[in-house]
């Protein structure tokens, strides 16, 4: 029979690879919460109000998008919309142009992800090169990330030895020293002949028009200051309203995403280098992408938009632990690619319909999430969703025949005692094939449907 | 979630809803439910047209069949009495589930009235009744699983609270005690391999711990779990945590 995909991919996963998933998730995950919980007598109070924050931010996004623009233009910066992944792609092309760059150097950012840029700039003759290690790994191989913080997560370094032997840089050695000794040796003369420097947000503040990076290899750093241009792409619902919010914001990212009270450089960029500054890119645009985020915000499930991209509900995740990034056929995999994913693809959205079945509703991702965004429901929600618009679901038992029993007591009633029950049931109950797949690695326990009412009807009656 | 809006108890009349699994296969599990709360000076009332909390469904993503069930629920739970669940996940299907469901249907009002009232066993020995130590005595080394659906409810503090509290019942901890046991209702048959392989682990984590029972508030788990470990072959005893409760009166000579 027809299982979910994802539950197929999950069968196929080659087991080295499923065991670093569960491996890097799982350490990911308690060093997270040991840190937490250490540092903050209520961190579940700071999740919820983080959640607040951004959840005003969304739902406050025509008032705060045109704030920022203005705050951004006034810093020296130029700002650019863009409604789509073409758009997104097309703005930085043009402003390569402009320049009669070929060559840019990126830090990590999912938004380029999202819209395809690389393959989009090598189509139109422009070399752009990853300088976070993981992501230069994956571009190397011809890879994709497998998880929105830790992008290889899904290799140990034996492949990872291979690909850079592979790639000629260097004999097989698989000591993670000589890999980033390695990697920045490739990539420190590649940021000097670049000429701009593409970067993502963690945060653009409103207030003060600061773009916020977090990373822990100084890599956009460099891209920065070795480049005479910055371009951001960022998703419009990065915004946070005030500098302060950030004590908060980046208090739970660090700790929420790699267990770190903060990381290793948080950047703070104000605009392009002023007259008064030795250095820096002179020229700076701030790309802000849409690319179906409004059409997320008029739907049920607009809370997703709050995510911070801090990877903690993939990495608590047990179905992101046994099936891996990659199962997902999406940038954004997991408990909030689940619902991200699909809901991105807008009137696409049957084509990643099976991505919210993916999960057994457990609520762990919400547990953690530092914005607290209720996951589960939103699962629910496209499942719904799913539903009303008819796209099949492989595997999952048809409710119609159970709900009119469920409703009927007296039929109910009868078919518990005559055992008959077990051919209407869903889930576990019902007939092939639910059964047998129930059935396939565990047993089922009789069946002794019935007897608790015997025993309430009896004991009422006096004893002789 | 509607069960942080409970009014204080007025009286110890409860509605039992003895969920549609104990009603099909785990019968001693509704008895022991009675039995402890009568010990506590409850009088129950059994509602004999219940069936099923709507859940099936719910999860299962055809919200029209599940609001069928749930109204055939609301109908049979009228009053104001507390109703009472040997279930966790019913319970939560019942004060979270069912108002998201009805959102925009007319009848919200009397959905999340149930809701309000609707109690899983332990949290409302616990924090109903008030009860936080429970006499009796069991001896046993017990693991205790956290339901998934009791995350952000107060049933797991509430279970080992009245676990701890036992005379001659040893609680031990198990690893990646966070994590779901990979029922999940029609996901176990939707998704029978990352099911499976869930379960097995949290069989692995559990009996690392070596317990002598394995003790849930919800019998769905435990339904998955101990079939997987009897396929296999691995001695594993399972308990819900009213079977324990009652089986430690009745050790007492309580009951
Ligand atoms: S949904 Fe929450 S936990 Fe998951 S990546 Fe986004 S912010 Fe982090």
């Amino acid at each position: 029979m027809r299982f979910q995909p994802i539950d197929q991919a999950a069968a196929r996963l080659n087991p080295e690879t499923r065991a670093a998933v569960y491996n890097g998730t799982k350490t990911g995950h308690e060093k997270r919460t040991r840190v937490l919980f250490d540092h903050y007598a209520e961190p579940n109070r700071l999740r919820e109000l983080a959640g607040g924050i951004k959840q005003h931010v969304i739902e406050n996004l025509d008032t705060y998008l045109p704030a920022v623009e203005a705050k951004l233009q006034s810093n020296g910066a130029k700002v650019h919309w863009a409604a789509t992944a073409d758009a997104a792609c097309n703005a930085v092309l043009r402003i390569m142009r402009a320049r009669g760059a070929t060559k840019i150097v990126k830090s990590k950012t999912m938004v380029s992800e999202e819209i395809e840029l690389e393959g989009f700039l090598e189509k139109h003759g422009v070399e752009s090169l990853e300088t976070d290690l993981g992501e230069f790994i994956v571009q190397i191989d011809h890879d994709h990330p497998s998880h929105i913080v830790k992008p290889i997560i899904h290799k140990n370094r034996r492949d990872i030895a291979a690909s850079f032997e592979k790639n000629g840089l260097g004999a097989f050695d698989d000591n993670p020293e000589t890999i980033t000794r390695r990697a920045r040796q490739f990539l420190r003369h590649k940021y000097m002949e670049a000429d701009v420097g593409l970067t993502g947000a963690n945060f653009v503040v409103a207030e003060s028009g600061r773009i916020v990076l977090v990373t822990n290899e100084g890599n956009s750093r460099f891209c920065l200051a070795a480049t005479r241009c910055h371009i951001v792409l960022v998703g419009i619902e990065k915004i946070l309203p005030r500098d302060r919010d950030l004590a908060l914001l980046l208090n739970l990212l660090g700790r929420s995403g790699t267990a770190q009270q903060i990381t290793v450089y948080t950047e703070f960029i104000s605009g392009p280098k002023a007259p008064t500054q030795p250095d820096g890119p002179e020229e700076m645009h701030v790309i802000f992408v849409d690319n179906g985020r409004t059409d997320v915000l008029a739907t049920e499930c607009r809370d997703i938009l709050r995510c911070i991209r801090c990877g903690a509900c993939l990495n608590v995740c047990p179905v992101y632990r046994q099936a891996g990034g990659h199962a997902y056929r999406s940038v954004y995999p997991g408990p909030v690619g689940a619902v991200l994913s699909p809901l991105l693809l807008g009137k696409n959205f049957p084509q990643k319909a099976d991505l919210p079945k993916a999960s057994s509703l457990c609520g762990a991702c919400q547990e953690v999430c530092p914005v607290n965004i209720p996951i589960p429901d939103l699962l629910l929600r496209l499942r719904d969703r799913a539903k009303r618009e008819h796209v099949p679901s492989p595997g999952t038992p048809p409710m119609g025949a159970w709900a009119l029993l469920a409703s009927q007591p007296a039929i109910w009633k009868a078919a518990l005692f005559g055992g008959r029950l077990m051919n209407y049931l869903p889930t576990t109950l019902l007939p092939i094939p639910a059964l047998r797949a129930w059935e396939k690695a565990r047993t089922l326990p009789r069946w002794r449907g019935g007897e608790f009412r015997k025993w309430m009807k009896n004991r009422n009656r006096p004893r002789d | 979630m509607l069960n942080h809006e409970r009014q204080p108890l007025t009286s110890k009349r409860v509605q039992l809803m003895a969920t549609c699994l104990c009603d099909a296969f785990h019968d001693d599990v509704a008895v022991a439910t009675v039995q402890v709360l009568e010990y506590l000076g409850c009088t129950i009332d059994f509602p004999q047209a219940q069936t099923c909390c709507g859940q099936p469904a719910f999860n299962g993503g055809d919200w029209p069949a599940s609001r069928k069930v749930v109204r055939h629920t609301v109908k049979t739970f009228t009053g104001s009495d507390p109703v009472v669940l040997p279930s966790g996940s019913c319970a939560g299907m019942l004060f979270h589930g069912a108002p998201l469901e009805f959102e925009k249907e007319p009848d919200l009002g009397a959905v999340e009235a149930l809701g309000r009232r609707t109690w899983e066993i332990g949290d409302f020995i616990v924090n109903g009744l008030g009860v936080k130590a429970w006499p009796g005595r069991f001896d046993a080394t017990v693991a205790f699983h956290r339901s998934c659906h009791t995350r952000g409810s107060n049933s797991g503090d509430a279970a080992r609270t009245l676990l701890r509290s036992i005379a001659g019942l040893k609680l031990v901890e198990f690893g990646e005690g966070e994590q779901c046991c990979g029922f999940g209702g029609t996901f176990s048959v939707s998704f029978p391999n990352i099911s499976a392989a869930m379960g097995n682990l949290k069989i692995e984590n559990v009996l690392a711990a070596k317990p002598d029972i394995l003790v849930s508030g919800d019998m769905s788990c435990l339904m998955h779990l101990g079939g997987l470990a009897e396929k296999e072959g691995i001695p594993m005893k399972t308990l819900h945590l009213a079977q324990v409760l009652r089986d430690a009166l009745r050790a007492d000579g309580l009951l």
